[in-house]
C-alpha cells in the first residue's frame, strides 16, 4: 500500500505513531524481555496478553485537545491505527503488516516512513528494543518520545508514564520554542541479562522533547539548559587539560561537549583519543589505545551511561582493564550533568570492568565535574 | 464545571476573588490625576524654566506613557489585585517549606510605620537617633546569645546576602594570611540551600558538593574525600531542607578546621532549634539567620527581608562597615574598621525588619523562643504523621525517624500510578485556598513537596491542610482530569506558558507586549 | 525535669498543654525531647537563653518600643537637607495603604494562580518603569541601587567577555565600595578623573584609559555630587567605539523631565527606587532596578526574575510567569549568574502604585519642581558671604556641594550649630573628597518650600558669623 499523506499544512502539526504490539509481553510472566519470536511464543503460552494498546490510549487521550490541528500518521492495525481510531483520531495510515507476526523489520520500515514524511514528532510505544530499532533505522533525524510499554525501560527516551508522554507531546507540538534534550538509547543483551550480566550498551541518542518545569517559584536561578550545562562542564575540563597528555574520551553527550569545545569530532557511542591540540585517534579500539599508551601519559574521561549509572561497564570494551591499568586509577576523570546523578536516587555509580580486582580498587569516592568550577563527590561501587 | 464532593472531612468551598482586572494601562483616562505636587510660585518666578536650560538632548521629549488615573481608581485596582493574592494572614501557609511562613505580628507592622522610624534619615546626627541605634545594638546582643557567636552584622538584605557576606569575610580572612590563591574551593551539601553554592561561586570560589549517604544524612566520608589544602570553607545548612539534623555536624567542622578551612553555618532553618542547639558549640566560625524566616518579619511578596551574619572574634575585623557600638553612654556607628570588607548595601540594614525582629524576640523571651522551636517541631511531626497516611506520598530518607521543622516529601508513587505530577497537586491546592512549594531545582527528590508548619498554625489548621492533600491525592486516583486542568476556583485558569521561553513572543513589559502583538 | 509553668502565647496556638498531649499521641512519642534525639548531647544547650524577660502583653511591648523610638528626632520635626542616597520625598497615603495590605505584605513565593495579584502588580511595576525608561525589559527588584549597579556591571562583563570596568570619579563612595567587593576576584574596577571646575567626567581621561579590555563605562546621572552629566552622550559614544557597554545609574524620579539614558546611548540602566513611594526608614527602605533592551543577549544575563504576561486557556484572561526560565547563555569567563534571593518585591509594588498615582504629569511636575528648588537653593546659598556653591555652572538635580573653606569653619561644626536650630545640614563629604575641602552635600526635594529654604539661609548666615 502506498503511503498516503496530504500536502503539508502550514497550520497543522504532524505526529507519527509507531506501536510495538508485543512490547511488555515477556514482563508479566517473568521472562525479562520480549525480543524474538521464540520468547514471544513462550510468553503467549504462559498466558501473556499485550497491554501496550491501553497505554497508547492513555497517551493519545492527552493529545485530543489538539486533534483539529494535528495530522496523525501511523501504521496499520495493532501497530497504531487501531489505538488511534479507538481514541477518536482519524489517522493517515502507511505500509502494511502481517497482524500477529510483526517484527523489528516492520518497526524499521515504519520509522523510515515517518522520516520521509518529516513528522514533527515521532511517538512510539514499546521498550528499549523498540527505541533501538527506531534508532537503527533513522538515527536521530526526528524528534522522538517513547510511551513506556516494554519490560526494559532503561533508555532515557521514555516519558515516566503514558499520560506524561501524551502531555509532553502536546506541550512540544504546541510550543513556539520547542526544546530538546539528547536522551540515551540503551539496551542490554537479553540472553546475557538472563544469566546475570546486567550492564547496558549505549546505542545512540534520540532528541526528546524537554519538559519545561511548570513551577514558577524560583528562589535561586535555575541552571541553564542541558546543552548549556554540558558546555559549562566542557569549559571546566578544557581549562584543566595539560599539554603533552593524552585524553581518552569515553562515549556520551557531556563528553561530546568537550570535543566540541576543542573543535574536534566525537564518536558518540565510541571512544576517541585527543590531546589538547589535536585529534589523535577517532573511534579507537583497545589495541589502538594500548599502542598510544606506549607513547603518552594519559587520562580517561568517562560519564555515567544508562539509568543504572555505569561508569565503566562490560559494554565499554575499548576502555578495558589493561587500558585502565596503564593509565592509572588516579587518572580517571568523571564528568556528568547533575540531573544524571540525581536520577540515580542515591544509588552509587557503578564499575564493572570484567576484572573484579580492578573493580575493587576503583570503589570509594570520586570527584565528578558537574559544571564550571563545580564538582560533586559521589560514591562508586562495583 | 462542578465537582461531586465526596464525604470526607469538610473542605471549604473556596473561590478566590476573580476580578478579571485589566492591566493598569487599560484603566488610564487622559487628564486624570492620582496626586498633585506642591508648587512654589515664588521659586518658579525667580528661577524660570530650569528644564529648558538643560541641553536639548537631555530634556525628556514626550511624557512617559504612564497611566493617568484618579486616586480612588489606583487604590481600587491594587486592592483588587491584593484580593487575588493569599499570604500567611489568609491561608494555611504551611506549604512553603524552607520559607518559615509564620505569623508576622500586626503590632510590629504598626510600630515600624511610626514616623519615629519611617522619617529618619540615615545620615542624621547620631544624637538624634539613639532610639533606633539602641534597638539595633540590642538585637545584635540577642542574636549573639541565640547563636553563641561573638559579633553580628545586621546589614544583609536577605539570607542569601548574609551568606555572600560570610563568604566575602572568609575570602578576606584567607587573603590576610596570604592564602587567597591557594584556597579556592568551598564545600557544601546537595541539601543545603542552593544560595550557599551560588553565593560562593559569585565570590569566585570553586564549588564541591557532597551527596548524602543512603539514609539522607550528609556523608562524612565524602567530606573527607573533598577536603584538602585548597579548602577555604564549608558552607552547610543544618537541619537541611529535608528536615534532618546532621548528628555528625561537629565532626564535619573539625575535619574542615584541620585542613585550615573555615566553617559557616546556614541557619535559615533555625526555627526548630532555637534554644536547643547553637552554632558556637558545634565549632562554627560564622553563621547567619534569615530574619524574615525564624524571626517573623513578613515576606512582602519576595522582600524586603533581612539577614544577620554572626562571626567569632577572629573574623570580626572583616565585618562590613559600619557596626553599631555602645560606649556605656551613647550608641554610635563605627566606621573605623580598616580590615572591613567594606559596604555590602546602602547604610545599615533593612531597619524596619530589624525593629520587627527585635520586637518579636522581646515579646517571647527565652522560654518563648524555646516554645516556638518545640511547637514548630511538634507541628511538623504531627503533620508528617497525617500526610504519610495519604496514598502515594512518602518521606524519603531517615525512614521512620522524626524530622526537625520541615519535611521533604515525594509524590513519586502517586505520579507513577496516576500520571499526576507534584506541581499539579500544588495547582489544585489553590482551589482550596492554599498552595505548596515543591523544591529547589534541579529536583533531587522526585515529585517533591516541602512542608514546614512553623509554630503559628493550630492543630485544626494542620488537619485541614492534610485533608486537602488527601482529597487531591484521592482525586489523582479517581478523576485525575480535575487536577490536570486545575485550578478551577482561582483567579485565573491554566496559563499558556509557551511564550515565556520564546524571545519573539515574551513580554516583560506592557510596551513589549503591545509591540509584539501588533507585529502579528 | 522540673515542671515548667505552661507557656501560652498568642503567637503559638498549640502551646496549650492539652493540645500538645493530643498531638504527641498522634506522633507516637511522649515528649518533644524525643524528636531532638538526633542532636548529640554535647551540642545541646542545657540552660535557658540569656535574654530579657519577655513583654508578654501587647501593651507592654508597644510602650517599650515607643519609649525607645521617642528618643529619635525625625525629618518631620527637623528641617533636613540630607540626601546622599536616601531621599525625603512625599510618600502618598495610597502607597502605604497598598503595602500594608496583608495579602501583599505576608505573601511570598506562590504560583501565578493563587498569588496572581502579586505577579500582576510586579508586571505592572516593570511596565511602568519601562515607560519611564523607554526600555522593554525591567527586572523584579533587587536589593538596592548598589546591588543593581554591581549586578549590571557583572552582566556587562559577561556580555562583552571583558573584565575592566571604568567608573566616574564622582561615584558615591559606598556604591563604589559595594561594586568593588562584588566584583572580586574577576573584574578590575577603576575610577576616572573629573574636572574640578564642573564636577563632570574628564573625557580625555576616559579616552586614555578605555581599551578593548573595557567591559563597561559606568556613570551616575546625576552624579553623587548632584551634577547632571551633560556629556553623557559622548561618554556612551566613546564606550561603544571601543566595544564597551555604557551603564548608567539614575534615580527614576528624574525621568519625568530628564531624558532616560537609553535615549543617549545607555545599554544597561540601573538605580534605586526608594524615591518612588518608600519611606526613608533610617536608610532601610531600598529596591534596585536593572533595565535593558529586549534582546536575548541581555535577557539571558539577568540573575533576577523577569515576570511576563501570557494568555490562559480562557480568552481574555491575563496570566503571568517567569520569562526565560532557563537561562540559555553561558559566558565562559565571567562566572556564575549570581543568585536570586528575597529582595524588595513589596517596594516594587509600591513604586508601581506611586507611578500610577503620579502619572506623566505628576512625574513632569515633580522633576521640574525639584530642578527649580535646586537652582533656587544654590542661588540663595551662594549669596551667603564666605560660602561657595561648587560646580555652580553645571546643572544640578536635587543635590549640590556647599563649600565652607572661606568661612574658616568645618562642616562638622556648622552642622552641629545647625542642629541646635532644628536643622540637619548636608552630608559632610570632606573625608570622601578631601581635595574638595570642607564641603557638604545639600539636598532639596519637592518637600522643601521657599520659606524653608529662605529660613535656612538666614540661619546659616547667623551660624557662620
Amino acid at each position: 500500500m502506498q503511503p498516503y499523506f496530504p500536502e503539508r499544512s502550514s497550520s497543522k502539526k504532524r505526529l507519527g505513531l509507531i506501536v510495538n504490539p508485543v512490547a511488555g509481553l515477556g514482563g508479566r510472566v517473568g521472562l525479562k524481555g520480549s525480543d524474538g519470536a521464540e520468547i514471544q511464543r513462550k510468553a503467549r503460552l504462559l498466558g501473556a496478553v499485550p497491554e501496550v494498546e491501553e497505554r497508547v490510549l492513555r497517551a493519545l487521550e492527552a493529545l485530543l485537545p489538539m486533534k483539529g490541528d494535528l495530522d496523525l500518521l501511523t501504521c496499520p492495525g495493532e501497530m497504531g491505527e487501531r489505538a488511534a481510531r479507538r481514541c477518536g483520531f482519524e489517522p493517515f495510515v502507511t505500509g502494511s503488516i502481517t497482524p500477529g507476526a510483526t517484527t523489528a523489520a516492520d518497526t524499521h520500515r515504519a520509522a523510515q516512513s515517518m522520516a520521509d514524511a518529516q513528522v514533527d514528532l515521532l511517538l512510539f510505544a514499546g521498550g528499549d528494543g523498540t527505541a533501538r530499532d527506531i534508532y537503527a533505522a533513522i538515527g536521530a533525524v526526528l524528534p522522538a518520545l517513547g510511551i513506556p510499554a516494554g519490560v526494559k525501560i532503561h533508555s532515557a527516551v521514555f516519558a515516566i508514564n503514558p499520560r506524561s508522554a501524551g502531555e509532553l507531546a502536546l506541550e512540544y507540538l504546541k510550543s513556539r520554542a520547542p526544546r530538546f534534550r539528547e536522551a540515551e538509547v540503551v539496551d542490554l543483551d537479553e540472553d546475557a541479562y538472563r544469566v546475570g550480566d546486567g550492564s547496558t550498551c549505549l546505542y545512540g541518542y534520540l532528541r526528546v522533547p524537554f519538559r519545561r518545569n511548570l513551577v514558577q517559584n524560583q528562589k535561586v536561578p535555575t541552571p541553564g539548559s542541558e546543552a548549556v550545562q554540558a558546555q559549562a562542564v566542557a569549559a571546566d575540563f578544557v581549562e584543566s587539560m595539560q599539554k603533552g597528555w593524552l585524553y581518552i574520551l569515553g562515549p556520551g553527550t557531556t563528553i561530546r561537549a568537550i570535543a566540541q569545545l576543542l573543535g574536534m569530532p566525537k564518536t558518540l557511542v565510541g571512544v576517541d583519543a585527543v590531546s589538547c591540540e589535536e585529534m589523535i585517534a577517532l573511534d579507537a579500539s583497545e589495541h589502538q589505545l594500548l599502542e598510544l599508551l606506549e607513547h603518552w601519559p594519559a587520562k580517561i574521561v568517562v560519564t555515567p551511561i544508562g539509568g543504572q549509572g555505569f561508569l565503566l561497564g562490560r559494554g565499554n570494551q575499548q576502555i578495558s582493564p589493561r587500558v585502565i591499568h596503564k593509565v592509572g586509577k588516579g587518572n580517571i576523570l568523571v564528568v556528568s550533568l547533575i540531573q544524571k546523578l540525581n536520577a540515580l536516587r542515591g544509588r552509587p555509580l557503578l564499575v564493572d570492568t570484567g576484572d573484579p580486582v580492578l573493580d575493587k580498587t576503583l570503589t570509594g569516592y570520586i570527584s565528578v565535574t558537574t559544571g564550571h568550577h563545580e564538582k560533586v563527590i559521589y560514591q562508586v561501587r562495583s | 464545571m462542578s465537582q461531586p464532593i465526596r464525604s470526607k472531612p469538610a473542605l471549604r468551598r473556596f473561590h478566590q476573588a476573580r476580578w478579571d482586572e485589566p492591566v493598569i494601562f487599560e484603566l488610564s483616562q487622559p487628564g486624570q490625576r492620582g496626586i498633585l505636587i506642591p508648587e512654589e510660585a515664588g521659586i518658579e518666578n525667580e528661577v524660570g524654566d530650569v528644564v529648558a536650560s538643560l541641553p536639548a538632548y537631555l530634556q525628556r521629549k514626550a511624557p512617559a506613557r504612564l497611566p493617568e488615573m484618579s486616586q480612588l481608581h489606583v487604590l481600587r485596582h491594587y486592592d483588587r489585585l491584593s484580593q487575588e493574592n493569599l499570604g500567611v494572614d489568609l491561608n494555611i501557609d504551611v506549604g512553603q517549606g524552607t520559607c518559615t511562613m509564620k505569623y508576622s505580628p500586626k503590632v510590629n507592622d504598626q510600630l515600624v510605620r511610626s514616623s519615629k522610624l519611617a522619617d529618619l534619615h540615615p545620615l542624621q546626627d547620631e544624637t538624634t537617633v539613639q532610639g533606633i541605634l539602641k534597638v539595633m545594638y540590642r538585637l545584635e546582643q540577642f542574636l549573639k546569645e541565640i547563636s553563641g557567636m561573638d559579633r553580628f552584622t545586621l546589614q544583609a538584605g536577605s539570607g542569601s546576602v548574609a551568606i555572600y557576606t560570610n563568604v566575602s569575610m572568609i575570602r578576606a580572612y584567607h587573603a590576610r594570611r596570604g592564602e587567597a590563591g591557594n584556597r579556592d574551593e568551598v564545600i557544601t551539601t546537595i541539601f543545603s540551600h542552593p544560595s550557599n553554592a551560588a553565593c560562593a561561586k559569585t565570590a569566585g570560589y570553586k564549588i564541591i558538593t557532597l551527596y548524602p549517604d543512603e539514609d539522607g544524612y550528609p556523608d562524612l566520608e565524602a567530606l573527607k574525600a573533598a577536603v584538602s589544602e585548597r579548602t577555604a570553607a564549608l558552607l552547610i545548612t543544618n537541619p537541611e531542607d529535608t528536615g534532618i539534623f546532621n548528628p555528625k555536624i561537629e565532626e564535619f567542622v573539625r575535619i574542615v578546621h584541620l585542613a585550615g578551612g573555615l566553617c559557616s553555618y546556614d541557619q535559615a532553618n533555625a526555627n526548630g532549634i532555637l534554644g536547643v542547639t547553637r552554632a558556637r558549640e558545634a565549632g562554627f566560625d560564622l553563621c547567619h539567620f534569615n530574619l524574615h524566616k525564624t524571626f517573623s518579619t513578613p515576606h512582602g511578596c519576595g522582600g524586603p527581608g533581612a539577614g544577620a551574619s554572626g562571626v567569632t572574634n577572629e573574623l570580626a575585623p572583616f565585618l562590613p562597615v559600619p557596626t553599631v557600638e555602645y560606649d556605656g553612654v551613647r550608641y554610635y556607628l563605627d566606621y573605623n574598621r580598616p580590615q572591613s570588607i567594606g559596604k555590602i548595601r546602602p547604610f545599615y540594614g533593612v531597619v524596619p525588619n530589624l525593629l520587627r525582629a527585635y520586637a518579636w524576640i522581646m515579646s517571647l523571651g527565652a522560654d518563648g523562643l524555646r516554645e516556638v522551636a518545640e511547637i514548630a517541631v511538634l507541628n511538623n511531626n504531627y503533620l508528617m504523621k497525617k500526610v504519610l497516611e495519604i496514598r502515594g506520598v512518602s518521606a524519603p530518607y531517615a525512614q521512620g525517624k522524626h524530622r526537625i521543622e520541615q519535611v521533604r516529601y515525594s509524590w513519586e508513587k502517586l505520579t507513577e500510578e496516576t500520571g499526576v505530577h507534584s506541581e499539579e497537586i500544588g495547582y489544585r491546592a489553590a482551589d482550596f485556598g492554599t498552595h505548596y512549594w515543591t523544591s529547589h531545582h534541579p529536583y533531587i527528590v522526585p515529585e517533591p513537596m516541602t512542608l514546614e508548619p512553623t509554630e503559628s498554625y493550630s492543630k485544626a489548621d494542620l488537619d485541614e491542610y492534610a485533608a486537602i492533600l488527601a482529597h487531591i491525592a484521592d482525586e489523582a486516583y479517581t478523576q485525575p482530569e480535575t487536577i490536570h486542568t486545575a485550578p478551577h476556583n482561582s483567579t485565573v485558569h491554566r496559563i499558556e506558558h509557551e511564550t515565556f521561553d520564546d524571545p519573539q513572543a515574551w513580554a516583560v513589559t506592557w510596551r513589549a507586549y503591545l509591540r509584539k502583538a501588533a507585529q502579528k | 525535669m522540673k515542671q515548667k509553668k505552661p507557656f501560652i502565647h498568642p503567637y503559638i496556638p498549640n502551646s496549650a498543654p492539652s493540645m500538645k498531649e493530643e498531638m504527641l499521641k498522634v506522633v507516637g512519642t511522649s515528649s518533644i525531647e524525643d524528636i531532638y534525639a538526633d542532636i548529640p548531647e554535647n551540642l545541646r544547650l542545657r540552660r535557658s537563653l540569656n535574654l530579657p524577660e519577655p513583654l508578654l502583653s501587647e501593651y507592654e511591648l508597644v510602650r517599650h518600643i515607643e519609649g525607645l523610638l521617642s528618643k529619635n528626632k525625625t525629618t518631620r520635626e527637623y528641617l533636613s537637607f540630607l540626601g546622599a542616597g536616601c531621599y525625603q520625598h512625599h510618600v502618598p497615603a495610597v502607597c502605604d495603604e497598598i503595602n500594608s495590605r496583608s495579602e501583599f505584605l505576608t505573601a511570598y513565593a506562590g504560583e501565578p494562580y493563587e498569588d496572581h495579584g502579586r505577579f500582576q502588580a510586579l508586571f505592572e511595576y516593570e511596565s511602568m518603569m519601562g515607560e519611564l525608561l523607554n526600555m522593554e525589559v525591567v527586572n523584579v527588584p533587587t536589593y538596592d541601587g548598589y546591588q543593581a549597579a554591581a549586578t549590571a556591571l557583572r552582566m556587562a562583563a559577561r556580555i562583552t567577555s571583558r573584565q575592566q570596568i571604568l567608573t566616574a570619579g564622582t561615584i558615591h563612595p559606598d556604591r563604589f565600595s559595594k561594586i568593588l567587593d562584588y566584583s572580586r576576584p574577576d573584574l578590575i574596577v577603576e575610577q576616572l578623573p573629573y574636572h574640578r571646575s564642573s564636577g563632570l567626567l574628564d573625557l580625555d581621561g576616559l579616552s586614555q584609559r578605555i581599551s578593548d579590555r573595557t567591559a563597561a563605562v559606568f556613570i551616575e546621572n546625576p552624579s553623587y555630587l548632584g551634577c547632571i552629566e551633560t556629556q553623557a552622550d559622548q561618554i556612551a559614544s566613546i564606550a561603544h567605539a571601543h566595544g564597551a557597554l555604557c551603564v548608567v545609574s539614575v534615580d527614576p524620579i528624574t525621568l519625568g523631565v530628564i531624558n532616560p539614558p537609553v535615549e543617549y546611548g545607555a545599554d544597561i540602566v540601573c538605580g534605586e527606587i526608594q524615591s518612588l513611594g518608600v519611606h526613608m526608614y533610617y536608610g532601610g527602605g531600598n529596591g534596585g532596578f536593572i533595565a535593558t533592551r529586549d534582546e536575548e543577549k541581555f535577557v539571558m544575563e539577568f540573575p533576577s526574575r523577569l515576570f511576563g504576561v501570557a494568555s490562559t486557556v480562557v480568552e481574555g484572561e491575563y496570566g503571568f510567569g517567569d520569562v526565560a526560565y532557563e537561562r540559555t547563555s553561558f559566558a565562559l569567563r565571567e562566572e556564575g549568574k549570581e543568585w536570586v534571593g528575597t529582595a524588595a518585591a513589596l517596594w516594587g509594588i509600591t513604586a508601581g502604585v506611586y507611578l500610577a498615582l503620579m502619572g506623566p504629569q505628576g512625574m513632569r511636575e515633580i522633576g521640574a519642581g525639584i530642578l527649580q528648588r535646586t537652582r533656587y537653593a544654590m542661588k540663595k546659598i551662594a549669596q551667603i558671604p564666605g560660602v561657595k556653591v561648587m560646580f555652580d555652572q553645571s546643572h544640578h538635580f536635587r543635590e549640590f556641594l556647599v563649600n565652607f573653606d572661606d568661612t574658616g569653619k568645618k562642616v562638622s561644626n556648622v552642622n552641629k550649630a545647625l542642629l541646635e536650630h532644628g536643622i540637619f545640614g548636608g552630608k559632610d563629604v570632606s573625608q570622601d573628597f578631601p581635595d574638595l575641602g570642607q564641603s557638604a552635600l545639600y539636598c532639596v526635594t519637592e518637600v522643601h518650600t521657599q520659606a524653608d529654604i529662605d529660613g535656612f539661609v538666614s540661619v546659616l548666615k547667623e551660624v557662620l558669623q
